[in-house]
């Protein structure tokens, strides 16, 4: 199968850069608005002034984030119907009542709240405007939802059938879909992701005020107490969430797992690598070391993917060359079927037009036999299945390593906050202000696992990404691209500069604007 | 009655809007026009909306691309 593999990585590359973008975004929202609400809350029971002017605050920063962002995400659907059109109409019966939701829930929920919450002030109640911060938070994170639900079933396809006449995947049950494991997982673990990223935001610039203004104490103490409440509590689900998430790759998409971890051979007690550098000559099939050095912990591989200390866990070699004892079907093998699928497939086509019913339905009910291996058809050898294992292996590496940290983090500046010695710890504080960019970071590894790990698909095994793409010039594609480089660039120096004068304006006491 | 105050609460609002809500509008105005009106009328054209019809023509399209025979 011929297929211009410079158009379809700078497709892929536009995507990437306008999903990253874009998620710079959304993770502050996602928290930002609960961090708001929860000081509202507490304003609103105290009645203490001093907890209005640290929402009024936060509140600001959520706003400026919100409208910076606002519509960013949308550039990925104009990609969708002009980069993506087979894509789009493959998955578009699945993903169409998601996003519908997704739109209206969004428009309504967050659109008329969101305007009681910043024109709001001093013209409904207290308790009304509280109402309105929590459904704009609520809102935000029910967006979420309904967009990972259509991811989540991108990487496990479930509650569908393939339909020939209309070359869609048509939904056959809307509850499988929703309560795909996969998308419900990937929900808890992205909200909470973006949770510790804002709490991480509040922290590292209470940090700031702290080390610059000795007058910002108590705005900084209260910020960094409910902050890193937050943040501790989120980091903790985080953890449980990724374990749970670890657990359905290792059932639904085991070649993203060893790609997680660079393990090339199978093993019963499986360890999973702490630290490691991967040997950059290594490949499936061949001889060389997986690792130039690797620090492991005993077992833990197995005891993540199936909870028990002598589970086997396939390794890339397995997925890809087979392995019979332990009942793994080569990529070969599954490739012959994808293409029988595809020859039946077009074989049905072929009766239809003819109109010889009886060899339409013979054809039928052979796709129906090999459809779930529908997409292996369109590779061209089984080496194809492995993603890119370095930028996998590094990207999940350093994403757990950060969460660990941000865990310790907001341990460690909630004790110091709740024990008063939080100004003095200066060292601490500057820990904290430069861990800033580091939420953000995390995110976006976390996305670079999820997506480049579940390559080469666009659907798990039934769509590959090259088969995704619309046949339009390369050159148009590329234009695209820089052009998103630039105007998203601009966006983000523009929330910044923003955000920094606002902060610095709190810090040196100035009237805000 | 209701209404009038809903549209008042919306009215008032912008009317007495920070300096810094003004600038955050102007930015969401800027952005809608460049996405709306310039990326997605010049660059991003839907493909199969634009190329055919109806969706039995989309369909067959989408279809003979899966199978090999379009380009």
């Amino acid at each position: 199968m011929t297929v211009d593999t410079s158009l379809v990585d700078w497709s892929r590359a536009q995507f990437a850069l306008t999903a990253i973008y874009h998620f710079l975004f959304v993770p502050l929202t996602l928290g930002l608005s609960f961090i708001v609400a929860i000081m509202e809350t507490i304003y609103v029971t105290t009645g203490d002034e001093k907890w209005k002017e640290v929402t009024l605050f936060w509140m600001k920063l959520f706003g400026i984030n919100f409208a910076i962002g606002l519509a960013t995400g949308i550039i990925m659907e104009f990609e969708f119907g002009t980069n993506w059109a087979n894509y789009s109409w493959f998955v578009g019966d699945i993903f169409g009542a998601p996003l519908a939701i997704e739109g209206i829930m969004a428009f309504f929920l967050e659109s008329t709240f969101f305007a009681v919450m910043f024109f709001g002030w001093n013209r409904v109640s207290k308790k009304f405007h509280l109402l309105a911060t929590w459904l704009v938070a609520i809102g935000s994170n029910l967006s979420a939802l309904w967009i990972l639900v259509a991811n989540g079933w991108m990487q496990h396809p479930v509650g569908m059938q393939f339909n020939p006449e209309t070359a869609r995947s048509e939904m056959v049950n809307f509850w499988d879909v929703i309560f795909n494991p996969n998308a419900f997982n990937k929900f808890l673990h992205t909200i909470s992701a973006g949770y510790i990223t804002a709490a991480i935001f509040v922290v590292a610039i209470s940090a700031w005020f702290l080390l610059k203004n000795e007058k910002m104490r108590d705005f900084a103490r209260r910020s960094i107490l409910v902050a890193a409440s937050f943040g501790l509590i989120t980091s903790s689900y985080n953890i449980l969430t990724g374990d749970n998430s670890a657990f359905t790759v290792v059932h639904n998409q085991p070649v993203k797992l060893a790609a997680m971890e660079g393990l090339y051979n199978g093993k019963q007690g499986a360890d999973i690598v702490a630290f490691g550098i991967l040997n950059p000559r290594k490949r499936v099939g061949d001889k060389e070391e997986d690792f130039i050095f690797a620090i492991s912990i005993p077992k833990a591989l197995s005891i993540l993917g199936y909870h028990k200390l002598d589970a086997y866990i396939p390794g890339l070699n397995d997925l890809v060359f087979g392995n019979e004892n332990r009942g793994i079907e080569s990529a070969a093998s599954k490739i012959a079927k994808g293409k029988k699928a595809l020859a039946a497939l077009k074989a049905y086509k072929e009766a239809k037009k003819s109109g010889n019913e009886q060899k339409a339905k013979a054809a039928l009910a052979e796709f129906r036999q090999y459809e779930k291996y529908m997409g292996y058809g369109f590779l061209d050898k089984p080496e194809e299945i492995v993603p890119n294992v370095p930028i996998v292996f590094y990207s999940f590496h350093l994403m757990v390593g950060l969460g660990i940290w941000f865990f310790i983090l907001m341990a460690v500046m909630l004790y110091k906050t709740m024990t008063g010695s939080l100004a003095q710890s200066r060292a601490w504080l500057k820990l904290a202000f430069y861990s800033l960019p580091l939420g953000f970071l995390a995110n976006e590894l976390g996305w670079i696992v999820a997506e480049v790990g579940r390559q080469p698909w666009a659907v798990q095994d039934l769509l590959p990404v090259k088969m995704a793409t619309t046949h339009i010039s390369t050159i148009s594609v590329m234009i695209t691209f820089w052009m998103f480089a630039f105007i998203f660039t601009l966006l983000l120096i523009a929330e910044v500069r923003i955000m920094a004068t606002q902060v610095k304006l709190k810090a040196g006491g100035g009237k805000n604007v | 009655m209701r209404m009038k105050a809903i549209i008042d609460f919306y009215i008032d609002g912008f009317r007495n809007m920070s300096k810094l809500g003004k600038k955050l509008w102007l930015i969401i105005a800027i952005k809608f026009f460049i996405f709306f009106m310039i990326i997605k009328m010049l660059f991003f054209p839907d493909i199969l909306h634009e190329k055919f019809h109806s969706d039995k023509e989309r369909a067959n399209y989408v279809m003979k691309t899966l199978l090999g025979g379009e380009k």
